[in-house]
């Protein structure tokens, strides 16, 4: 009795769990295996498309002859580069029509006319031309005979689908595309990022957790930047910083601060002297992190907040006995309860920016030294249209993802074990 | 001692004021007034002045008119004196100085001299400074994007930095880039797409996120763990990594610029993280509940129906909440998969929009804000909802 119980449970939770987990697997995992398989090819975006056969219909009137009329097919290979193997034809036509002149790769039965073509190479082309009259004598109704669309079928090549490999696209990645730059700029936009969002996560969690008139609305102004559709925000940003008659320029230069304007995001170098210290900051990529830090430090301040609150009243009024100062109590009660956040933080925050796209897409495209890893994934393979390389990019990720994933693992269960 | 805390309370409260004074004095730029310098000498000066004489002064004068004297020198000086402008930007700067010196008045000479009062007071400024300058950073984009769309290129041209809106113009002349948008550039259909788009997200992932979620916090079933880790796992991995193959698959499959295909990997990418945030929820709901329904002979269907879904309305309609942001926002998706403008959603319409050179500012802005407000809205209206959403991988301990 029990078993049979627990096995109608196991049975109906299958069936619960079922379409949900076909789904993901389906659009989320089986992709990730795609990608290792279609970076071990040599495929270009126009590969892609799987080469179809078409035929356009077109009707004319024999001049005199009422009772004939002749039905003219463009016949097209849809490919520029792929061939068609035995490509067949029917179209279908009214009761009281016979053909008058038969192909000879034609027939022609119960009013539906088959041929077989054989193969199309790359880019064929061919004017097919059949005449029909009707039995019976009767008008023949041209619309009618329009709107009857003939059908096509064929065999060719799928490109995605054969066993071909190579491993050039991974030799182009690792060694031809300025692989280190890449993996650097990444590294400074991933890690600068995921740290400044974490420290203005940690400053204003603080500051909200303090009671002040219109905290709540302040909470909810925190958020914004986090919420608001990121095509709106990028491209605003954009206008702030346009070096013509952005806001910030302009401003800048009315106050007399700058004497040229700065084009914050277009520029890749800007030469800084500090106490006699020459040296170049990476312009563009630091404005796209101060974009990132504006866009996801709100996070970063709702987890930190929500732990501040539930830190007990009881540590802090011990220390107000025992004299403490306020810093004294930041660094010695309020950042030893929060670090366990914030090491969840860094390796959410440090993923998700390793793989954010849409900010540096929308406002630099990539360019003035601002490209990450992903922007490379579009970039291979929807700009330079080579789908293979793309797709090595993305493995690439992947593998350093995990890579990071288990570091980040392995440090952390050390640091538990030591506790 | 006492020496050392006064000057530092007076500097501390000084960078305040000068802060709050720039601030004003960008927004007054903004409006089209023809400011030049912060003039921080001055302001450095006064702010010095006004706290080092309301500590001397103390309580021998009333707050309130205290701080209308302290207020009214400050304006004579700066507004008269040293630049004449208009009487808004005046009023404006009187009442930041009023604001001001209530701030200070909780300071006394007493005070200062109470062990840690510096740390207090830098602390205090630290904390106002700190909500003064994220408000600004935060909202002042907002504001430029809501403002610029009012403009028009000329006024734009001539002035880029004035940015007051006229609001005795025509109500047409005024939302013009707007109406240009809806009429020239389909924003209407745009905003049809991406609500189907979004709604459709949330009832699909609802659909099969409560039964799944339901499993996962009540059966018990071979692979269960594995499940409910790996829907975590899934959700922190990348969507560009998806990108070429669901591209190279949908290509082949016909379901590029079609809402079909967006449907489908919106409510796949958003699935783990609807069921992981309902499984808690669910798991939250006494089981005697459902021990009484299943002595009653009610289906799994029944259950899920008549008591989970009655029960976790508030849970549900956070998840719905988030899903539809999520939905709406999405951009990478709707990137790759669209390019015929018949079908493209808000955001790759705006995308789409800023592609074209030629496209004047307003328009962008005025479509960005289209884009942008629904969220707000929601946001704002539902906000309990939406931050347990948003923290939904939370954290414990």
């Amino acid at each position: 009795m029990k078993d049979t119980l627990a096995n109608t449970e196991k049975k109906t939770a299958y069936i619960l769990t079922l379409p949900a987990v076909l789904l993901v697997f389906s659009i989320i995992l089986f992709p990730i295996f795609a990608n290792i398989w279609i970076s071990f090819k040599e495929v270009e975006l126009k590969d892609i498309r799987i080469p179809e056969p078409r035929a356009k219909k077109i009707v004319k009137s024999i001049a005199d002859e009422p009772t004939k009329i002749k039905i003219l097919y463009k016949l097209r290979n849809s490919s520029l580069i792929q061939e068609i193997r035995d490509v067949s034809f029917q179209d279908n036509f009214p009761k009281n029509f016979k053909i008058e002149k038969l192909d000879s790769r034609c027939s022609f039965k119960k009013y539906s006319l088959k041929c077989e073509f054989g193969n199309w190479p790359a880019k064929y082309r061919e004017n097919f031309q059949v005449i029909f009259s009707t039995n019976d004598g009767s008008k023949i109704d041209k619309q009618n005979l329009k709107s009857i669309k003939p059908k096509l079928d064929g065999k060719s090549n799928n490109i995605l689908l054969n066993t071909n490999f190579t491993l050039k696209n991974f030799k182009k990645v690792l060694f031809e595309n300025e692989f280190i730059d890449l993996l650097l700029t990444t590294f400074y936009y991933t890690f600068f990022g995921t740290v400044g969002s974490i420290v203005f996560g940690i400053l204003t969690a603080q500051m909200v957790n303090q009671k002040f008139y219109g905290r709540i609305f302040m909470r909810s102004v925190l958020l914004f930047p986090y919420v608001a559709p990121v095509v709106a925000l990028a491209y605003t940003w954009e206008l702030l910083l346009d070096p013509n008659s952005g806001t910030l320029n302009s401003l800048l230069l009315n106050y007399q601060i700058i004497e040229t304007p700065i084009n914050l995001l277009g520029q890749k170098y800007i030469e800084i002297s500090i106490l006699g210290f020459d040296f170049k900051l990476r312009l563009a990529l630091t404005t796209v992190i101060m974009f990132e830090i504006w866009r996801y430090f709100p996070l970063a301040f709702l987890f930190i907040l929500a732990r501040l609150q539930a830190i007990p009243k009881e540590l802090y009024e011990a220390a107000d006995v025992d004299g403490a100062s306020p810093f004294q109590k930041f660094f010695n009660i309020t950042l030893p309860q929060i670090t366990a956040v914030i090491s969840i933080l860094f390796m959410i925050r440090f993923i998700w920016n390793f793989n954010k796209f849409e900010d540096v897409f929308l406002l630099t495209g990539g360019a003035s030294g601002t490209r990450t890893l992903p922007i490379n994934v579009y970039q291979q393979g929807f700009a330079i249209s080579d789908i293979g390389m793309g797709s090595a990019v993305s493995i690439v990720i992947v593998v350093l993802l995990l890579m990071f994933m288990f570091f980040y693992f392995k440090l952390l269960g050390k640091k538990v074990d030591e506790n | 001692m006492r020496t050392k805390n006064t000057i530092l309370f007076s500097l501390i409260s000084t960078f305040l004021l000068i802060f709050l004074i720039s601030i004003w004095k960008i927004l007054a730029t903004l409006q089209g007034l023809n400011i030049n310098n912060f003039n921080i000498e001055i302001i450095f000066i006064f702010g010095f002045l006004i706290s080092l004489a309301h500590l001397i002064i103390g309580d021998r004068i009333k707050l309130f008119y205290k701080s209308v004297i302290f207020s009214s020198i400050f304006v004579f000086c700066d507004g008269y004196l040293i630049q004449k402008l208009p009487v808004w930007y005046n009023m404006g700067i009187f009442l930041i100085v009023y604001f001001f010196t209530n701030k200070i008045s909780k300071y006394t000479f007493i005070g200062l001299k109470e062990e840690h009062s510096t740390q207090v007071i830098l602390f205090d400024f630290l904390t106002l400074f700190g909500i003064l300058f994220f408000s600004f950073v935060i909202l002042f984009p907002f504001y430029m994007m809501l403002v610029t769309s009012f403009k028009t290129q000329i006024a734009l041209l001539v002035n880029p930095l004035d940015f007051s809106i006229d609001f005795g113009q025509d109500i047409k002349d005024l939302f013009k880039s707007y109406f240009v948008i809806f009429k020239s550039y389909k924003f209407g259909k745009y905003i049809i797409t991406s609500t189907i788009v979004s709604v459709g997200t949330v009832i699909i992932t609802l659909i099969f996120a409560i039964p799944a979620a339901y499993a996962v916090a009540r059966l018990n079933f071979f692979g269960k763990t594995f499940l409910s880790t790996s829907i975590l796992i899934i959700y922190m991995f990348p969507a560009i990594v998806l990108v070429i193959p669901l591209y190279t698959i949908f290509s082949q499959l016909g379901l590029r610029n079609s809402i079909e295909g967006l449907l489908i990997v919106y409510t796949a990418t958003t699935l783990p993280v609807a069921i992981y945030m309902l499984q808690g929820y669910f798991k939250s709901i006494p089981k005697e509940l459902e021990e009484a329904a299943i002595l009653d002979k009610l289906s799994w269907f029944g259950i899920i129906i008549k008591i989970i879904i009655p029960l976790s309305i508030p849970a549900i309609s956070s998840v719905a909440l988030y899903v539809f942001m999520i939905a709406w926002n999405e951009f990478l998706f709707s990137l790759m998969f669209l390019d015929n403008p018949n079908s493209f959603t808000l955001s790759r319409a705006i995308q789409y929009l800023s592609g074209d050179a030629e496209t004047p500012r307003q328009y962008l802005m005025a479509g960005s804000v289209v884009v942008t407000l629904p969220v707000l809205f929601i946001f704002i209206y539902f906000e309990k909802y939406l931050v347990s959403g948003l923290t939904a991988g939370s954290v414990k301990g």
